[in-house]
């Protein structure tokens, strides 16, 4: 894999890592892989309510690679489909998730906007925006609902962190870290 | 009109929908990457149903879990329930919820703000 993901790759790989996956990303691979946090979590987070906001937090972050995926045609990768960064940590007494892809360059404005809207909103400015994409807003056509980002910030309660990597000028590699407070 | 019977699945809720008495359960995970594909024949179903609805339909809805692409396909399932309930017929939504999963109860009283159907919010403790 490349120098460039390999240096992202590290920038993201913060704490104690409890699960680390850089590769192509389908159907499958997020079942094992939320199977996999599954069991590790039900030894570690004694406390249901935390485990289940960070299992549904990880879903939704893990489809977020499945659907929002662009790649560049020149990464030197064997996936047919998607490829995406994926690291769940523990910092503190917190757990981080990071999420990384490409994306082209004409929609990360886009991307970055809804960022920064969901981030500037309070608690109920939240749910009411979350209730209005809900009752609103269509499928797009891969099937995400456009709720994801605001459903990561609402059962956090944290900001969205995020970084743009210029790759080349078509594509960026976008990295998104939340934490979830124990 | 015929039961649906669906087994549930790591990513999938079971379903149960019964027109003779009504009684319509949801229970499980739903957190497919596909959801409009899982739920269409609910969709369906419900819509043939809606024609001759029994006196009274009861919902039990009992999700672990669900992404926010099944989010958009439940609140499809509960707009249906919705026309049922204005062409006057009795509906009631029973939305259970684990003890202290606050998120769940939440998303509960999100659909119940958008949806013209009593819901009741039911704490399963162990």
């Amino acid at each position: 894999m490349s120098l460039f993901l390999n240096e992202c790759y590290t920038q993201m790989n913060q704490g104690e890592v409890i699960v680390a996956y850089k590769g192509c990303i389908n159907a499958d691979i997020i079942s094992n892989t939320l199977n996999l946090i599954e069991s590790k979590l039900d030894e570690s987070v004694p406390n249901t309510p935390v485990r289940k906001k960070l299992y549904n937090v990880l879903v939704e972050s893990l489809q977020n690679l499945f659907h929002h995926v662009d790649i560049p045609p020149d990464l030197d990768t064997e996936c047919e489909s998607n490829f995406g960064v994926f690291i769940l940590s523990k910092v503190d007494s917190s757990f981080r998730i990071a999420t990384g892809n490409f994306i082209k360059n004409s929609k990360a404005p886009i991307l970055k906007e809804k960022i920064d809207k969901i981030n500037s909103l309070s608690k109920e400015e939240l749910k009411d925006f979350y209730k209005f994409v809900l009752n609103n807003q269509t499928f797009s056509e891969k099937g995400g609902g456009g709720l994801g980002l605001i459903d990561i910030a609402r059962k956090t309660g944290n900001r969205l962190d995020y970084n743009f990597y210029d790759y080349s000028p078509e594509y960026s590699f976008f990295n998104m870290t939340v934490l979830i407070n124990e | 009109m015929e039961l649906i019977n669906i087994e549930g699945t790591p990513k999938t809720p079971t379903v149960i929908m019964n027109p003779t008495t009504g009684v319509v359960e949801i229970k499980g995970r739903s957190i497919p990457e596909n959801s409009i594909e899982f739920y269409k024949p609910v969709v369906d179903w419900l819509d043939e149903y809606s024609s001759n609805p029994a006196p009274k339909t009861v919902v039990n809805m009992q999700l672990e879990y669900f992404n926010t692409s099944s989010s958009k396909c439940i609140l499809d399932v509960f707009k249906k329930l919705e026309q049922i309930k204005q062409a006057s017929a009795d509906v009631v939504i029973n939305w259970y919820y684990e003890e202290d999963d606050e998120d769940m109860l939440e998303a509960g009283e999100d659909y119940e703000s958008i949806i013209k159907v009593p819901f009741k919010m039911i704490e399963i403790v162990d």
